[in-house]
């Protein structure tokens, strides 16, 4: 390998990454509020690309008022799933298996739903030509996405923590996230900030799945399901309930899965397996995630 | 209440269950194709020609012929499962399907222990009939394909070294990057011709570590026998690393998601697959393409006319057989011999494939243009 193809590699790295990255801050910060893994994460990035696509094919709106308006509509969609499969059961006071169930539930309803009214078969999703410009840098070509993403991960983040650190509701979250009736003593309404906490990680649902059909322009219903649960995994990695976590995990698997064929191209066919042997053996050196918190039993 | 409640439920299921059994006066024929999932477009495009087939030709000995569609849903397991479910619970004679040389291999034994002929529309790979009495299929195989794409690699283009990326979820992607390697190497006489090979599987969106790997090697083209959708990202990103070389896939690019999906990028890649509206063979390829046309309103891929011909060849051979047996069916259909069918003359071999020629498409603005015929050798 040439440093020249090391570079490239390195490029396509830092897509992958950053994509998985974005997309694994959704699933954390649910986790971290609600102790919940929102198993439909994987469906609702793919509402938010499907109703971006519909906004620019049916009602020709230009790309980035259609963009906005996913975002709005799946936050929306993330909203409703959570009062109809999530809290319910919560009021009930099921058992968490029960949650993570349902979520699961709803994230094959999602599927299902989107092939009756979709159809099965691939869309190709329209790319602003700005997005897909390629870059010479010396011998490496990369696209204009490869600056785009990680600037819209890092912006995303900034939101995330003025949100959750610097706003009222942000404190009220984090008081939920520590103990549901003391936060209810203190005058939260639980159920409207679990709302919102639901509507913020909807959004970056959406938000994450405009980006994965940007670089990916083929959408399909089940288009979803294997993003979601890697980026799931690059939460655990993480340390599920912890942001930067959910970025460095995000970063790391996909800088395993590009450089494991870089350097092993005659296994690229078990690029998977290369990829999850390693984050196996991290959980096995730090089992709450390389920046998880240990969390201590309160009797 | 409830206890009312319950048994008309159960009523309601067991009619849910039996509406669709078939009676005395009909030939109840099964169809399992991949109608959602990466295939979908395979599948979707399959059953097309078969409906119309269905309205041209609705029956057979005097009975109307019934069709029973399952969705494989792209899923190995779920082929098996609507092969016995068509068999156990819709008492088909005989089987259309299908798309996917993997899903066809899941279905195969599953037909073949039961006794029920099926009749492959486009699963190439050579082990969907080699060894199974009761799978047939109307099109050629992957040895002759991988022969076609190699000598328009080495003939055409000019190649001297090529570069292979498959899709090792799929048998009909690995056998057919397998019989190419072996077509090309045979006509360079240079076992280093092909360069290089490396893999992905489906579902997998990035390829660009494999591309960029590929590149390293140099080759003079790329062949991708992988499947529309995946191909056709392959082939963007390929462009987008800046990789100018040619791309070459097999049959299973042909759908118009593969031009929707690469759009510039696709321009100028070229497949071979099994017939072109543009070239008709027979004469009932004009007919079918006429008929086509007018109940759909655009111009059949080869995957409508393999499942116009799959379904008509089991006709053929319910005719000849004089019975719905499905023994009897499997014996005719074995015996198949010069059937004039929408994609040329359809003969079947000892093992149960259609020896046919084979077509050369190329993408030029935006579409699949037709780009010459390659006898069978």
């Amino acid at each position: 390998m040439t440093l020249t193809h090391f570079f490239q590699h390195l490029a396509n790295a830092v897509y992958l990454g950053s994509l998985y990255a974005l997309i694994a801050i959704g699933y954390t910060m649910v986790y971290g509020i609600l102790r919940l893994i929102n198993f439909a994460h994987g469906e609702l990035l793919i509402v938010g690309a499907f109703i971006a696509y519909y906004g620019i094919l049916i009602f020709h709106l230009p790309w980035w008022l259609s963009f906005i308006i996913a975002i709005a509509l799946g936050a929306l969609v993330g909203m409703s799933l959570e009062r109809v499969a999530y809290r319910p059961l919560r009021e009930r006071g099921a058992p968490r298996i029960s949650l993570l169930v349902s979520a699961i539930g709803a994230s094959f309803f999602l599927q299902n739903l989107g092939l009756v009214i979709i159809g099965g078969r691939h869309k190709s999703f329209y790319r602003p030509p700005f997005f897909a410009q390629t870059l010479q840098l010396g011998d490496v070509t990369v696209m204009n996405f490869l600056f785009i993403l990680p600037i819209i991960t890092i912006i995303i983040l900034g939101i995330v923590f003025l949100l959750v650190y610097r706003s009222k509701t942000g404190m009220a979250m984090r008081a939920l996230a520590k103990d549901y009736p003391t936060a209810r003593l203190m005058g939260i309404n639980i159920n409207r900030i679990i709302a919102y906490t639901f509507a913020l990680g909807s959004a970056l649902a959406a938000i994450g799945g405009i980006m994965y059909a940007l670089r990916y322009p083929a959408i399909h219903p089940l288009a979803g399901v294997l993003p979601g649960l890697k980026c799931f995994i690059a939460a655990v990695v993480g340390g599920i309930g912890n942001v930067p976590g959910a970025v460095l995990g995000g970063f790391i698997l996909g800088m395993l899965e590009i450089m494991g064929i870089a350097f092993f191209p005659h296994l690229a066919g078990y690029r998977d397996a290369i990829a999850f042997i390693v984050l196996i053996i991290i959980l096995s050196f730090k089992p709450t995630g390389l920046l998880g918190e240990q969390v201590v039993e309160k009797v | 209440m409830a206890k009312k409640m319950r048994l008309v439920l159960i009523l309601l299921a067991f009619l849910l269950v039996f509406s669709g059994t078939s009676f005395a006066d009909e030939v109840p024929i099964g169809v399992y194709e991949p109608l959602t999932g990466p295939m979908a477009a395979g599948g979707q495009m399959t059953l097309e020609g078969i409906r119309l087939a269905h309205e041209l030709y609705p029956t057979v000995l005097g009975k109307e012929v019934r069709l029973f569609v399952e969705d494989n849903k792209t899923d190995k397991a779920e082929a098996a499962l609507t092969v016995s479910r068509l068999i156990e619970l819709r008492n088909v004679v005989a089987i259309v399907g299908t798309y996917g040389s993997s899903l066809a291999m899941s279905g195969g034994p599953v037909a073949e222990t039961a006794g029920i002929p099926v009749m492959g529309c486009s699963p190439t790979h050579p082990l969907v009939t080699q060894g199974n009495d009761y799978y047939f299929r109307a099109c050629f195989i992957d040895p002759f394909q991988g022969y076609i794409m190699a000598t328009y690699a080495y003939e055409t283009l000019g190649a001297r070294k090529v570069a292979i990326l498959q899709d090792i979820a799929q048998d009909y992607s690995v056998g057919l990057a397998h019989f190419f390697r072996q077509a090309f190497v045979e006509l360079t006489g240079d076992p280093t011709s092909v360069v290089g090979m490396s893999s992905y599987q489906t579902l997998d969106t990035d390829f660009t570590a494999q591309l960029t790997y590929l590149r390293g090697l140099d080759p003079d083209a790329i062949f991708a026998p992988g499947y529309y959708g995946d191909v056709a990202l392959l082939v963007t990103q390929a462009r987008e690393l800046g990789i100018g070389v040619p791309f070459l896939g097999g049959d299973a690019c042909e759908a118009p998601e593969f031009i929707e999906i690469g759009g510039a990028y696709v321009e100028g890649v070229a497949i071979s697959t099994h017939y072109s509206a543009d070239a008709p063979v027979t004469d009932e390829s004009s007919k079918f393409v006429a008929a086509f046309i007018e109940k759909y309103g655009h111009s059949p891929s080869a995957f409508a006319a393999l499942g116009y011909d799959a379904y008509r060849l089991i006709l053929d051979a319910i005719e000849r057989a004089g019975s719905t047996d499905p023994g009897a069916i499997r014996d005719a259909l074995a015996e198949t011999y010069r059937f004039e069918g929408a994609t040329g003359y359809i003969t079947m071999d000892e093992d149960g494939n259609a020896v046919k020629t084979g077509v050369i498409l190329e993408v030029k603005d935006g579409e699949f243009v037709y780009g010459g015929s390659v006898e069978p050798r």
